[in-house]
């Protein structure tokens, strides 16, 4: 071989982006596509364009996977989500790519994005076992009985991702439905999908088990009117819906009365409340007589 | 079976309320007419007799009533919490001194047993304001931000099963949170929220912060579309739930539903079997079954099911059903005679279906709407009585096995209101609880509440709570 021939830039192999349903990679059943561009336009993938059929595919796949991730221990599901940070960190350069590309961000900007996402997952990693004692505890009454709150998940919460802040914000959503244990079927924002179809590739590995986040990416109406519907969707978060999509899906949801957390404006970089755990939570309350001792059964 | 004790009637006096032949609207601190000059009438269930004629609100009326709350907002909402919190204690107050009053007038307007408006409707009522009086300077600890704001005009409709008591649940936190309130009771049971209209009056509560506003359904349906409003509250039937749902969608007002239910009580082999049927009875016949969260489904293990079931029947007869203002009654009348056609229907469904009724002996006044405790044994998971909600003395009998048949079963409604656990066992107790989803779990025990005990339903039982810290969130701008 000649040493002078003229150097050849290597081509790169390109990444076939698929949903992430049940811990596994599908593309869509529908076996359709849509291009997904750069900002300025430029090709970047050709992503699944998920149909019905995929939605409820997820919500099978999300219920089926909501009793063992709800029953599983806080401090478990912690480590968990603590693991998720740490497999993305390993991903950083990746997803700082995927960022820029997706939404027109320099390289430094993208960093910020990514790096506020990772440490979202870590905000929310130390949330899990901390909630039910913020929220919950013993109620007072006036009787003989010991009274106890507690928050449970609310079950299998559809999460429309934010169309713009396609990754921080996707994080800032997903990750406190999934805390508390609930599981989630998302959808990543229509125009910039690929971060979120990448993060399903983080989840598989970073012990979450399969169906607790199911990500979809495809038309954004065509898939949340089928789950807003859904009789085993427990509850909507439409953070990514416009205002007229937004009505249409809270009205299909009282048919089953989902809880709906209604879009409004967030500063994904800012630091999160409470709100998006407390959105997906359940108060249960359980009474038991304490039974009573005479007056003189303690003298101190 | 024949009672084993016959008892002298023993009738509460009824020469303690005066009920005057007419009422208005109360608007803006006023009674007034209604707009349209409709008029209602109000019936007492047990005797059908007429207690009072009650103007009818209108979408006019709701307006009117709306711009009072709006206005009197500004400065209730300005007021230091102190000063709210003083209104409330002395609402609360001057509710336990006219108790014996107000627990007559529900006794007479609702059709319950006195024994009940007397010792819990109106201690519960009482010590619901109090609570909440107790919070309104506190509200910056309450873990809503140091400084929670009112989200505004609150527009509440309650039922007509637990009158005064929804009315407390859903005024206490309102004012106590600096919100105002148009509130819309039950057209079979306007009486004591028209009472409670002159407590406000007694107490000096500034004019507009409460509005009452007897009417139907098209007056609750107006006031929860109202523009103005920023806050709907509601307790009632899912559907109606679902219906105001529908009407608050794409909107900015904050929404709590507590609706209907279908709870099932367990009982497990080991359960103290008296204390189990005392909690049985009282789970579906307190208030006639006009409960949402009642024990309407007998999960029972199988073994121990016809010694649970002789108990409860010996138990069911020695129930004493009759004048709700003798203290001897246990049960008393149906609210009206569209619910009782309800009842019926749905009983008379559960024969069809192949389900096995039973009574006890019992004889039903001549005159009212009344419906004798039933239950139904042979009962499936696929029969009507064992997935409707049928708010009626009416219990539905299933079987189970193990405690994985029995907490599937109990799950398997569209509801998720409350649940019963009867076991000796302890860590089967909490087993089964967490496996429940349900937003009220009372074991060896049933139907206890308490303004400190936070009380809403998972799934289409509603959400939102309403009591405890956890009840001030629906009316604040969190």
């Amino acid at each position: 071989m000649s040493e002078k021939s003229e150097k050849i830039e290597r081509l790169s192999v390109f990444k076939t982006y698929k949903l992430y349903v049940g811990g596994k990679f599908p593309r869509s059943e529908s076996g359709r596509v849509y291009e997904v561009t750069d900002s300025k336009g430029n090709w970047l993938a050709n992503a699944p364009q998920s149909s019905r059929k995929d939605a409820r595919d997820a919500v099978v796949a999300a219920r089926k996977a909501f009793g063992g991730w709800s029953g599983a221990t806080a401090y478990n599901r912690g480590q968990v989500l603590y693991r998720v940070a740490e497999m993305l960190e390993g991903r950083r350069e990746q997803f700082v790519r995927e960022v820029a590309d997706a939404e027109g961000l320099s390289k430094s900007k993208a960093a910020a994005v990514v790096d506020a996402a990772i440490d979202r997952w870590v905000w929310y990693a130390g949330w899990t076992d901390k909630i039910a004692q913020v929220v919950g505890g013993a109620n007072p009454v006036a009787g003989p009985f010991f009274n106890l709150s507690s928050p449970e998940p609310t079950g299998v919460v559809a999460v429309l991702a934010p169309r713009e802040s396609s990754f921080l914000g996707l994080v800032s959503v997903v990750a406190p439905v999934i805390a508390t244990g609930n599981t989630a079927v998302v959808i990543a924002s229509e125009e910039a999908p690929l971060p979120a179809l990448s993060l399903g590739e983080v989840l598989a590995t970073s012990d979450v088990p399969g169906g607790v986040v199911n990500v979809l990416s495809g038309r954004t109406a065509e898939i949340a009117t089928p789950l807003a519907a859904h009789q085993d969707v427990n509850a909507i978060d439409l953070a990514g819906a416009d205002e007229a999509l937004a009505k249409e899906l809270e009205i299909a949801a009282a048919d089953n009365l989902k809880r709906v957390l209604r879009p409004q404006p967030v500063d994904y970089f800012g630091t999160p409340g409470t709100d998006r755990l407390t959105a997906f939570l359940e108060t249960k309350t359980v009474w038991h007589p304490t039974g009573s001792l005479g007056a003189s059964g303690s003298s101190y | 079976m024949a009672s084993a004790f016959d008892y002298a009637p023993a009738p509460e006096s009824r020469a303690v309320v005066d009920i005057a032949p007419s009422y208005g609207l109360f608007i803006d601190g006023e009674f007034t007419e209604a707009a349209a000059g409709k008029v209602f009438k109000t019936v007492s269930p047990s005797t059908e007799e007429v207690l009072s004629e009650v103007a009818q609100a209108g979408a006019e009326d709701v307006d009117r009533a709306v711009k009072a709350a709006r206005k009197a907002f500004e400065k209730w909402s300005a007021l230091p919490g102190s000063a709210r919190a003083k209104y409330l204690f002395r609402i609360a107050r001057i509710i336990q001194e006219r108790s014996r009053e107000l627990a007559v007038l529900e006794t007479l307007d609702n059709g319950k047993p006195i024994k009940e408006t007397r010792d819990a409707d109106l201690p519960l009522v009482a010590a619901h304001f109090f609570y909440y009086a107790g919070w309104a300077d506190k509200l910056g600890h309450a873990g809503f931000g140091t400084d929670p704001r009112p989200l505004g005009v609150a527009g509440q409709v309650i039922p007509w099963n637990f009158p005064l008591l929804m009315l407390a649940w859903k005024i206490a936190p309102a004012l106590a949170t600096g919100n105002t309130v148009v509130l819309k009771p039950a057209e079979t049971t306007p009486l004591s929220a028209l009472f409670f209209a002159d407590i406000c009056r007694q107490a000096g509560l500034p004019k507009g912060v409460v509005n009452i506003l007897p009417g139907y359904g098209d007056a609750g349906a107006a006031l929860v579309a109202h523009r103005d409003v920023n806050k709907v509250a509601f307790t009632g039937s899912t559907n109606v739930g679902k219906e105001i749902a529908r009407t608050v969608a794409g909107t900015r007002k904050k929404l709590t539903l507590e609706l209907g239910g279908k709870g099932a009580n367990i009982v497990f082999d080991d359960a103290p079997i008296d204390q189990a049927v005392e909690g049985i009875v009282n789970g579906i016949f307190f208030n006639q079954g006009q409960v949402c969260c009642a024990g309407s489904r007998l999960l029972v293990q199988e073994s121990i099911h016809d010694e649970l079931l002789d108990s409860l029947k010996r138990r069911l007869s020695t129930l004493r059903l009759g004048d709700p203002l003798d203290k001897n009654t246990d049960i008393g009348a149906i609210n009206s005679a569209e619910q009782l056609a309800r009842i019926t229907a749905l009983a008379e469904q559960g024969e069809a279906e192949g389900a096995e009724r039973w009574s006890p002996a019992c004889e039903l006044p001549g005159s009212g709407y009344w419906f004798a405790p039933t239950l139904f044994t042979n009962v499936t998971q696929a029969h009507t009585i064992a997935r409707d909600e049928i708010f009626g003395p009416v219990l539905s009998v299933l079987t189970f096995r193990t405690p994985d048949e029995a907490v599937a079963k109990a799950n398997n409604t569209a509801y998720g209101l409350s649940a019963g656990i009867w076991t000796e066992k302890g860590s089967r107790i909490l087993a089964v609880a967490g496996k429940l989803r349900a937003g009220v779990v009372w074991s060896n025990t049933f139907n206890k509440f308490d303004p400190t005990s936070p009380f809403g339903g998972f799934k289409e039982s509603g959400f939102g709570r309403e009591g405890g810290r956890h009840g001030l969130e629906a009316y604040l701008d969190v």
